[in-house]
């Protein structure tokens, strides 16, 4: 018998790779080597207990013990019974901030906004039962955006675990679809390695959500606490360094490509790799494209980002696709907001795929060329796989390319029709904000039409600046993620752009917003209406408004009956509350909010409600037949 | 799964059958992560045999599915995903040992009975109970012996019938488990034959 008794299937498969067990980082490193924002306080850690002397604690203590080793500085959660416990010897921490949201959605979502600002997991903690399943729907948000949230939630005591005891849930069972991983933790001494063990399961490889679930009777019980704690992850083993054939088979694709385009995912900023991502597009002179969720991880002002591709990108990225003969795909998924049909999807391209999940390779769009590793790494060994090859050849020339992509960029400019009755256009609001706060602050948006008018019309400079519900597409995750996003940044301007819709769905954390001091500005882009339902209806049920309208207006005016009255309602959570009805006053408002930096600031911007969200691609329909507006088709062979 | 037991095996092509050996953590909750990957992925199981293994700390998975190569393709790098999976290999049918379990209640009354245990002789399979009219068949063996004993079988009248999932080794002296224990150094094992 020979080697060919068994075939291996998998890249993980053999689990001979570098990292083993034994060599596990210990969560200190870890948390030392979790990418930290540039000017971002760094986590305070304590010492205390080494591994050489083990201390007698309560499980809830060795919780609260390994939260602070392993640098967190703070957790937006609610206590109930269950999690009680937990709740005692955080009082007594010096390190570890609480933030008592006013629901666990809440929790969930500022933990992910303070990851994708900061880097570092997010933490939320919630109790048994009901406090657990609102975890669900952030966690499910986190997992579709690869963000990395540590989720604590408590369980009954283990006892009567499948007993339907009293605000009891299989929160373990319920998150298995929505969570990288998940624990259930019913011994004490279990607790600060599954902790440290979910810190590095959430921030490595491709990141994601994680939740550890502990009965109240580990809580309470003794053990002894010891740290630094070897992991048991015999299974996890993510590839971070790209196979090297596999670098240089794309840089000589690279160099041959007549019609190349970069085309961005969030994984480029997740990796930290924008510094790296401008050195290869410079040295390349490669089109760009950023994906919804990689607005900022290339200067939106560069003459070689084409902007965003997709159901609402610009002509010039779908285009570019569309026509390329090669797709060089950096931590992007193929997702079907961006594809469209995908039998139709870059039908002349030949793709390269890097990505840090191999499952995300060759899942929708055969990869000529598969790359699994660390965008980082992988961007940086293609450029220096390029620049060898170009060292022994010429690059092919991009310059009848870049005519074409300039043309369409020319002809079909993002843009947008003024109101005929002299309404604000939500738009306009948008890109003022843009304007006036810049490319410092940072931008979260809800879901639906302002958040497709703010990936547009804001110029997104910087990488983790611009944050959204991008796979789940959550409405609700503004001002909760945006309220994380502050705690982690403090010093930035953090800016909400939502809808009236999503606005009314999660706007009870202003309350805590102001009570913790976390002064967010909120521009709420009010049409009175689900607005890109609205627009589907528009456009697709004959303008049968079916259920989108929240203030029952009167057909063609903007003045509904305004309940509830956002004004008062930021006043009433100790908000300053302002109003912005016409072109006019727009600058100011936004100027006088951005005065204000003692409280949250609520800013309620009446526009008008029949705007919509251009260019479209049709759902399910080719990319192709993108409409630059309603029945208005570009013309592919336009010149300039 | 809900079909007549008799009949399904036979409507189904053997081309796209891919036996999966996976080595799992043997931690509570295992078996519903890799059953709930393929249910929400929307890939079908064909069968599914899981046991302990010759290490405490390893469960080993035998999983049969039926798909195109590049849905396998997608199946294993989901599994390979979950943490509690420590390794995934294929099982080519040719250089495999695959063996599943059958026993068929037939109907065998005093004047069919001979000709039941003629037929169960014929198949190496034996008779492990018997009743007044009946006698209950265990045997062995690949999927298309267990059909045809099935198939010869069912003219007497097959009042029950149970069959475990399919369990596969390689053949030859290597391990797949010793592999994925990596700290342990097995010189011997593992050179090839």
């Amino acid at each position: 018998m020979t080697d060919q008794t068994t075939t291996t299937v998998g890249p993980q498969a053999g689990l001979t790779g570098p990292a083993r067990q034994g060599q596990a980082p210990s969560p200190r490193d870890l948390a030392a080597r979790a990418p930290a924002r540039e000017g971002a306080p760094s986590p305070r850690r304590p010492d205390g207990p080494s591994a050489a002397e083990p201390v007698l604690m309560t499980g809830a203590q060795t919780l609260v013990a390994a939260l602070e080793r392993l640098g967190v500085d703070v957790v937006f959660g609610i206590p109930g019974g269950a999690i009680l416990p937990a709740y005692d010897p955080l009082f007594d921490s010096r390190t570890v901030r609480h933030i008592l949201v006013r629901h666990e959605q809440g929790a969930g979502h500022a933990a992910a906004g303070y990851a994708q600002v900061t880097g570092r997991p997010g933490v939320c903690i919630a109790t048994s039962g009901p406090g657990a399943t609102n975890l669900v729907t952030p966690l499910a948000d986190a997992y579709m955006d690869s963000v990395p949230v540590v989720a604590i939630t408590g369980q009954v005591p283990s006892g009567l675990i499948g007993t339907d005891g009293f605000q009891e849930a299989d929160i373990a069972g319920i998150t298995l679809p929505v969570t990288k991983h998940n624990f259930l933790v019913t011994e004490a001494g279990d607790i600060a390695r599954t902790v440290a063990e979910a810190f590095h399961v959430a921030a490595t490889g491709r990141p994601g959500p994680v939740l550890v679930d502990i009965a109240k009777d580990a809580l309470q019980a003794k053990t002894q606490f010891r740290w630094p704690v070897p992991f048991d992850l015999p299974g996890y083993h993510p590839v971070t360094r790209p196979h090297s054939r596999q670098v240089r088979e794309a840089a000589r694709m690279m160099m041959a490509a007549q019609r190349p385009v970069l085309y961005v995912g969030g994984g480029v900023i997740k990796a930290g790799a924008s510094a790296d991502l401008l050195t290869l597009a410079e040295l390349t002179g490669m089109p760009v494209v950023t994906t919804l969720m990689a607005r900022g991880a290339f200067p939106s002002s560069h003459p070689q980002n084409l902007g965003m591709p997709g159901m609402h990108g610009k002509v010039a990225a779908v285009g570019a696709l569309q026509k390329a003969d090669l797709l060089v795909a950096l931590g992007a998924r193929f997702d079907d907001r961006v594809t469209g049909r995908l039998d139709s999807f870059a039908p002349e391209a030949a793709v390269v795929h890097a990505d840090i999940d191999p499952a995300e390779i060759s899942k929708n769009r055969h990869a000529e060329v598969p790359i699994v590793g660390d965008c980082r790494e992988v961007i940086t060994e293609l450029a220096a796989a390029f620049r060898a090859e170009r060292e022994s050849g010429q690059q092919a020339d991009l310059s009848a390319w870049w005519s074409q992509l300039e043309a369409w960029r020319a002809t079909y400019p993002l843009g947008y029709d003024e109101p005929e009755d002299g309404s604000l256009s939500p738009q306009y609001a948008i890109e003022r904000i843009g304007k006036l706060a810049g490319p410092d602050a940072i931008y979260v948006a809800g879901v639906g039409q302002h958040q497709m008018w703010a990936a547009q019309f804001i110029e997104h400079e910087r990488p983790r600046h611009w944050l959204n519900s991008g796979g789940l597409g959550t409405m609700g995750y503004a001002v909760p993620a945006a309220m994380g996003a502050k705690v982690g940044t403090p010093e930035s301007a953090v800016w909400v752009i939502d809808g009236d819709g999503c606005f009314q769905m999660t706007n009870q954390e202003l309350a805590t917003c102001t009570v913790e001091g976390i002064p967010i500005k909120v521009a709420i882009i009010n049409n009175g209406n689900l607005g890109m339902v609205r627009q589907w209806q528009t456009l697709f049920y004959n303008e049968r408004y079916s259920q989108t309208d929240l203030d029952k207006a009167e057909q063609g005016t903007s003045a509904g009956t305004r309940i509830p009255d956002f004004v008062k309602l930021a006043e009433a959570y100790g908000c300053a509350g302002l109003r912005c009805e016409s072109a006019a006053e727009v600058d100011a408002v936004i100027k006088q909010a951005m005065e204000i930096n003692d409280r949250p600031v609520v800013i309620d911007f009446i526009v008008h409600r029949d705007a919509m969200v251009w260019p479209m691609v049709a759902a399910g329909t080719s990319n192709d037949d993108i409409k630059v507006a309603r029945d208005m088709a570009p013309d592919w062979d336009v010149t300039e | 799964m809900s079909q007549p037991p008799v009949r399904l095996r036979e409507q189904e092509p053997s081309a796209g059958r891919h036996t999966l050996s996976v080595l799992v953590e043997n931690k509570p909750g295992v078996l519903v992560r890799i059953a709930g990957l393929f249910s929400r992925r929307g890939f079908n199981i064909d069968s599914l045999a899981v046991g302990p293994t010759e290490h405490q700390e390893i469960s080993r998975m035998t999983i049969v599915v039926n798909c195109a190569e590049r849905p396998l393709e997608q199946v294993t790098k989901q599994l390979n995903k979950l943490i509690n999976v420590l390794k995934i290999v294929e099982l080519e049918p040719a250089v495999s040992v695959q063996r599943e379990l059958l026993l068929v209640k037939v109907r065998a009354d005093a004047e069919t009975r001979s000709r039941v245990l003629e037929t169960v002789a014929l198949f190496r399979a034996k008779v492990v109970d018997v009743a007044q009219d009946a006698v209950t068949v265990e045997a062995t063996g690949n999927r298309d012996k267990l059909d045809a004993l099935i198939r010869v079988l069912e003219p007497f009248g097959i009042k029950e019938l149970v069959q475990s999932g399919m369990v596969a080794l390689g053949r030859g002296s290597k391990s797949i488990t010793d592999r994925a224990l990596r700290p342990i150094e097995r010189g011997a094992a593992g050179s090839a034959q």
